[in-house]
């Protein structure tokens, strides 16, 4: 009879809790491993073997014959990823899973401590997740923090308090099928976090408790970010854990709004800092970037923000007042460059439809949308000279650009022309070979009886 | 200078260069050459055009040479300047480039022409032979230049073709290795294809053209049996025209159609340039090589890639591979041991042939 047996391989400083690696050896019944093995070889067997070792496993033999909430784990655990990386049951919930009977392999006396209560599941997970030895021998660059932040956040405070209701690793990981971040199906994959926080925080029966909102998806859905990320597929546009950290996961202080959003936005959180709005804004206790942007719905921003009846300015400034002015100026002169540089696109795509070599000015464009790009940035200086000497620098990018495609399409309609000429040429010279053959032949019919083929 | 003695003049060095080149002879020879008339003469055009295809590709080739330069950092940026600095040579490259596509549609034109009039037929066995080997050098002469200019869409045709040539057995991966001058498509693939464009294969299709005209003009134009037959029933043979110059000057009517074909194509419809080249991006999508490839391409991507115990793509060039052989051995099965000529599977097969690449040229553009 094959027996598997379980043997420590120094997995776990930890004692009898410590994960389980199991290692197969042909035995009679009650084998122990040879003494003669030493613990080297053990540990090349567990580590070369892994889960193919794993001949038996009385835990998902029983559950998979229950039913409901007893067999689901049973059936879904083979796509965990602790399970891939030789973890059994035992390893979170103790026990023998050599046992073949069930009151053996749920035996107090051999370590079974049955479901763990939710406040202790960020500790248990802990066991494993904080300890640098272990987790550097499955994936080096796992950081083990996860559990020390996770007391600083508001998830864990709460669970500290003794608020069952509050997230645990198990809420947003899954239990039983945890699949690794980078897996698409994992709840907590970029692009699949949002509705993963969602599903406690859009929740207003969940979240009156809390007495919190619950539009924030709502409102996130209709973001640029959320364009970037679930429509462009852009696994580095911002989720609710790039503002809100994920493990450590607490609303960001007003103090810190900017430095969250300028994470990414290096240039306009500095201009920001630099400008007027810094200090105004924190002497009224008011976000930085959330003012003009929102928070959740920040919207793709446009020169609508500065000027007209969307204008973000109008929330604090008249639109006659000098405030007021200044920014329908910088609206203007942003306005007028993006204008130019679609004209300039415009021609430039024509004569390359046309056929003509224009891909140095199409090249040199770039600089001008560029600078359009910096145009929109300096708006944040709240200086209209700093815009004016970013829109100026794109406009003559625009001209440049413009004038070469119109170079082109000149040059596509003189070669137009000349082909005209060269038609006009070549017919004629047509014509005049018919009629010199014409003439050579007469009235004769071309053909010559006799001769050399 | 009065009239009379000018012409004096004139005949004095035509008599000059007579003693020294045997002029005489030459228009003595060319005087009595003829080509013969009935419905088909309009095919015999094609040859000619052909040839002055060629010579254009020649010209336009030796001036693109003057600023072209081969190697992987600057070819792309040295027809670039061709086409947008250099006076006239955006014309000069899109002559180029579109004469060699006619230049291979009129190739192949001749080609099924000489099917269809049974012009292959003993003694123009090596005539035949020679034609097609030209075509061959033609198309070699597209795939080595399609990459010269080193953009995008070329640098990955030819990883795809050499990527071919690879998978034939025993001799593909020396053969690959060979055309890409290493591992990869790179800056040595790039020189050797231009020393195959502009040295190996100019130095071959010369030769080769010298022969083929040589062979047309020893055997003469072949009239179709159906023609010869119609006119020596009646104890007459088929009605000719002189060479010189009633041919000729319809021939050169010719070559000043297919120069204001190419001269509306190149003005109003440039060959693009693309993007450059970079070797660490994947192939875009869509990628297939030129027209006259496309046929062969689309049906090797219609092959599973198994059939049976043998890989798709393999077991389709072994079928090229045999069609092509089939097809240049054409003078010798189509006349049986008898010497009764198979006509039937001869029209047969180049319908066939002409219906087949037309088909799959056309899906495999569309697809």
């Amino acid at each position: 009879m094959t027996r598997v047996l379980h043997r420590r391989a120094g997995l776990s400083p930890r004692g009898a809790s410590a994960p389980h690696v199991g290692v197969v050896a042909k035995a009679g019944s009650g084998a122990e491993a040879p003494r003669g093995l030493k613990p080297a070889l053990l540990l090349f067997l567990a580590l070369g073997l892994g889960p193919a070792a794993l001949a038996k496993d009385s835990c998902i033999e029983c559950h998979a014959a229950l039913a409901a909430d007893l067999q689901k784990p049973a059936l879904v655990f083979s796509k965990d990823v602790h399970s891939q990386h030789g973890f059994s049951c035992v390893d979170c919930h103790g026990g023998d899973r050599n046992a073949d009977d069930p009151s053996g392999a749920m035996d107090p006396a051999r370590g079974y401590k049955g479901k763990p209560a939710r406040k202790t599941v960020p500790q248990l997970c802990a066991r494993c997740h904080s300890d640098i030895a272990l987790m550097r021998r499955y994936n080096p660059r796992e950081r083990v923090d996860q559990y020390a932040e996770y007391q600083t956040s508001m998830h864990g405070k709460r669970i500290a308090e003794g608020d069952e209701a509050a997230a645990t690793c198990i809420d947003c990981h899954s239990v039983h099928d945890i699949r690794a971040v980078k897996d698409p199906l994992s709840p907590v994959h970029p692009l699949r976090l949002p509705e993963t926080c969602a599903r406690c925080h859009a929740d207003a029966v969940h979240m009156a408790r809390y007495k919190i909102p619950t539009n924030q998806f709502a409102e996130y859905r209709q973001s640029v970010h959320w364009e970037a990320l679930a429509r462009r597929g852009d696994l580095s546009a911002p989720s609710c854990a790039s503002c809100h950290g994920n493990h450590g996961a607490t609303p960001p202080q007003v103090s810190s709004v900017a430095a969250v959003c300028g994470s990414c936005h290096a240039m306009m959180a500095d201009l920001y800092d630099k400008s007027m709005h810094h200090d105004v804004f924190a002497s009224m206790n008011l976000g930085g970037c959330v003012v003009c942007h929102g928070n959740h719905g920040v919207k793709m921003p446009s020169t609508a923000m500065l000027a007209g009846p969307a204008s973000v300015c109008k929330q604090c400034h008249d639109a006659d007042s000098a405030e007021g002015q200044v920014a329908a100026g910088m609206a203007a002169q942003i306005a007028k460059l993006d204008a130019s540089l679609k004209s300039s696109d415009d021609v430039l795509g024509l004569a390359a439809r046309s056929g003509m070599e224009v891909s140095e000015a199409v090249l040199k464009l770039r600089d001008g949308r560029e600078a359009l790009v910096k145009a929109r940035v300096a708006t944040h200086t709240l200086d209209p000279a700093a815009v004016q000497k970013a829109t100026d620098a794109g406009l003559a990018v625009a001209a440049e650009t413009r004038h070469a495609g119109e170079s082109a399409l000149k040059e596509r309609d003189f070669r137009r022309l000349g082909l005209i000429f060269a038609l006009v040429a070549i017919a004629l010279t047509m014509a005049g070979l018919w009629l010199l053959i014409r003439s050579i032949e007469g009235a004769r019919p071309p053909v010559a009886e006799t001769g050399r083929r | 200078m009065p009239p009379v003695e000018e012409k004096r003049r004139l005949q004095r060095g035509v008599a000059w260069l007579d003693e020294r080149l045997g002029l005489a002879s030459i228009r003595e020879f060319i005087s009595h050459k003829t080509v013969p008339v009935h419905s088909g003469t309009l095919w015999y055009y094609f040859g000619g055009v052909t040839l002055f295809l060629f010579v254009v590709q020649v010209l336009t080739g030796i001036l693109l040479l003057l600023y072209y330069r081969p190697t992987p950092g600057e070819a792309y940026e040295s027809v670039q300047f061709i086409m947008t600095r250099v006076q006239f040579g955006w014309l000069i490259r899109s002559i180029h480039s579109w004469s060699a596509n006619l230049m291979i549609l009129a190739a192949f034109i001749h080609m099924f022409s000489v099917v269809f009039l049974r012009a292959y037929r003993r003694p123009r066995e090596l005539t035949w032979l020679s034609g097609l080997a030209l075509l061959g050098l033609a198309l070699g002469f597209g795939f080595s230049g399609y990459l010269l200019p080193w953009n995008t869409i070329s640098y990955f045709a030819t990883k795809v073709g050499t990527d071919m040539a690879a998978s034939v057995p025993w001799a593909g991966p020396a053969l690959a290795r060979f055309l890409r001058g290493g591992e990869d498509v790179g800056g040595a693939t790039l020189t050797r294809f231009f020393g195959f464009h502009v040295a190996v294969l100019p130095g071959l299709a010369t030769t080769l053209i010298a022969l083929h005209l040589m062979l047309v003009q020893r055997h003469g134009i072949s009239s179709p049996p159906w023609i010869e037959k119609r006119f020596t029933a009646s104890g007459g043979r088929v009605p000719q025209m002189p060479f010189f110059p009633n041919f000729f000057l319809r021939e050169l009517m010719a070559w000043y159609t297919a120069l204001g074909v190419l001269g509306c194509l190149a003005a109003l419809l440039p060959w693009e340039l693309g993007e450059k080249a970079d070797p660490f991006a994947s192939a875009p999508a869509g990628i297939r090589p030129e027209w006259y490839f496309l046929a062969p391409f689309y049906t090797l991507k219609l092959i599973p890639s198994h059939v049976w115990f043998l890989e798709g793509e393999l077991l389709g060039l072994a079928g090229f591979g045999l069609l092509a052989l089939w097809w240049v051995m054409l003078p010798f099965w189509a006349t049986n041991r008898e010497g009764v000529e198979r006509t039937r599977l001869v029209t047969g097969a180049g319908v066939l042939l002409v219906a087949y690449l037309a088909t799959f040229s056309l899906l495999g553009y569309l697809k």
